[in-house]
């Protein structure tokens, strides 16, 4: 079985970084990182693969600059190979953009299966696997928190406002999977070296067959009209607990009459 | 000043509209003359509360047999619109449910518009409209146009506007044409289930008390189930301890989870990444308890307890008990 995992580069979200005013674009001048929404997919594709008992993970992503560290994490972790899409002109790409590019990067593979995340850590959109799914003409299942591949069907169990749904639906398909239905695993010395000489195909958007007018910011078709820091909540009274603490809040509570 | 006609997708939540769908029509209702909504299933359960918010027209896919609705209903407006079917919208709004961003995925492929996602407000910019959508964990900002000439898709987080009942006539029901699916319509529903929880709804009480990963363990989130129910109060909970397995899905508060405004929010051994920030930093009120002086929640709150959960929240469970 063919996995084929989306994962996206990121700036470390302990440090998110800033958007540049004058390209209204993230500056991506720091180091990016495999975005842990992702490492979920990674570690669900490399647990289907293991369970089917043969076939291989390859990962695709994009990235304006060549950045590649991120794709190393999950090179390690065990995928065996990657596809990178990396051009000066997807800097500032929305989702549609975004999907258009690897929906073409994936169909390459011919996978029987497509893992992403939700939605990224950085942008979250959040509508990237439907996309690619609907420009593959594919069945989706988003929000998936567990997988299951019984010969050509995937039975995935989809999150829901109240709970959740028991979805099947027939391979090939683009499955979207929430943080936390797996255990990713660490990278293990080993794989770590192993990743180093694993194969990741750079392509450019033209040598990928898109049009570098479809992505970026001409392809978003979107303006920033405005760029402002959001209102700041007043600072509030912090306390240090000295064992009547408790004493306080019911008495906050009850200025509030809601007791 | 106003746009001539808005389309919403609504959903159904039990036998009622979900409460971001109303939200949705009653800012559509504000800035646009006409509002009609597309929904899946069958229309005539909804279509005195939809035109009882605004709507005038509800246009339904019947009964889809199993299939998730986002190919169903994107195939179904596209088809509608290829056909002639209809006049075409200034702008077409879902919210950020899993459904609407399934359908409002699958639609922008079809129509090869943009869309502007994690909308919190929109508003007007001479005669376009312009969504506002936090980022950095809404620190910042930004307010986005559409600059081509197709239908303008957005996505509008929950909570972002206030549901109004405006007294108008039932909607009307129209049935729309939905094609052949292909292999998009294969991912059929087989079951579902609820996860059931006591008391209010998350989203929906007046007081939320919710428990982070400083709880320590798992069995210390009774204290917040019973505080919970001592105040009225819907239990909540972060993204990492759903992870980790001690409450459902259901009780996540944040960017992945439920979004929350009640008026008194109870922050106990949480940290406040920006994640949970996003969920529930719009609260009128915000207690936090947690021993770390520096965690980022006590930047929200109102009241900021540095202290240890294991030792306020038993003697704040003992006090609301004894009053």
């Amino acid at each position: 079985m063919k996995v084929v995992v989306c994962v996206k580069q990121i700036p470390d979200p302990a440090d998110p970084g800033e958007l540049d005013p004058d390209t209204k674009t993230l500056k991506r001048d720091v180091k990016l990182i495999l975005d842990e929404s992702d490492s979920y997919g990674v570690e669900m594709a490399l647990q289907l693969v293991d369970d089917a008992g043969d076939g291989e993970v390859h990962l695709v992503s994009m990235v304006p600059n060549n950045e590649v560290s991120g794709l190393r994490t999950a090179l390690a972790m065990g995928a065996a190979g990657a596809t990178l899409i990396s051009d000066e002109c997807l800097s500032g790409s929305d989702a549609l953009g975004t999907a258009k590019v690897l929906a073409k990067a994936i169909a390459a593979q011919e996978p029987d299966l497509v893992l992403s995340g939700t939605e990224s850590s950085d942008g979250y959109t959040g509508t990237v696997p439907a996309q690619i799914a609907e420009l593959l003409g594919l069945p989706s299942v988003t929000f998936a928190k567990e997988i299951a591949i019984d010969g050509g069907t995937a039975k995935v169990k989809r999150q829901t406002e109240a709970g959740y749904d028991d979805v099947e639906c027939p391979l090939p398909a683009v499955v979207s999977v929430t943080a936390g239905v797996v255990e990713p695993r660490y990278p293990s010395f080993k794989g770590i070296m192993a990743a180093k000489n694993k194969p990741v195909e750079e392509l450019t958007v033209e040598a990928l067959g898109v049009d570098p007018a479809e992505v970026g910011w001409a392809g978003s078709r979107q303006d920033i009209i405005d760029i402002a820091a959001a209102p700041v909540r007043e600072a509030g009274e912090i306390i240090e607990d000295e064992g009547d603490a408790h004493e306080r809040i019911v008495a906050f509570l009850d200025e509030l009459k809601v007791l | 000043m106003g746009l001539d006609k808005i389309w919403v997708f609504a959903e159904a939540q039990g036998d009622s509209v979900a409460s971001i769908s109303l939200e949705i029509l009653a800012k559509a209702r504000e800035v646009a003359d006409t509002v009609e909504v597309f929904m899946a299933g069958h229309g005539d359960d909804h279509a005195e509360e939809l035109g009882d918010h605004g709507a005038t027209a509800v246009y339904v896919t019947g009964d889809l047999d199993g299939s998730l609705q986002g190919s169903a209903v994107a195939t179904a407006v596209a088809a509608g619109i290829e056909a002639g079917d209809f006049d075409l919208p200034d702008a077409f709004i879902l919210g950020t449910t899993q459904d609407g961003r399934d359908v409002a995925g699958r639609l922008s492929v079809k129509l090869d518009a943009p869309v502007i996602t994690n909308v919190v407000d929109l508003e007007f910019d001479g005669d376009t409209l312009v969504g506002t959508e936090p980022v950095f964990g809404g620190s910042t900002n930004v307010k986005t146009r559409f600059t081509s000439d197709k239908v303008g898709i957005f996505l509008v987080r929950p909570k972002s506007f206030e549901a109004e009942s405006t007294g108008g006539a039932e909607a009307d029901v129209e049935d729309l044409d939905v094609p052949d699916l292909g292999a998009a319509g294969e991912a059929k529903i087989t079951d579902s289930f609820a996860e059931e929880t006591e008391g209010p709804r998350l989203d929906e009480a007046a007081i939320v008390v919710s428990g982070g990963r400083g709880m320590g363990e798992k069995d210390a989130f009774s204290m917040i189930e019973d505080l919970a129910k001592i105040l009225g109060a819907a239990p909540g909970a972060t993204r990492a301890i759903v992870d980790s397995g001690w409450v459902p899905y259901s009780y996540q508060v944040g960017q992945t989870g439920k979004v929350v405004k009640p008026t008194v929010y109870i922050a106990s051994g949480i940290s406040g990444a920006t994640q949970h920030l996003v969920g529930m930093k719009g609260s009128k009120n915000i207690i936090a308890i947690n021993k770390d002086s520096e965690a980022p929640i006590f930047a929200v709150a109102d009241l900021g307890i540095i202290g240890d959960v294991h030792k306020v929240m038993p003697k704040l469970i003992e006090a609301l008990n004894n009053r």
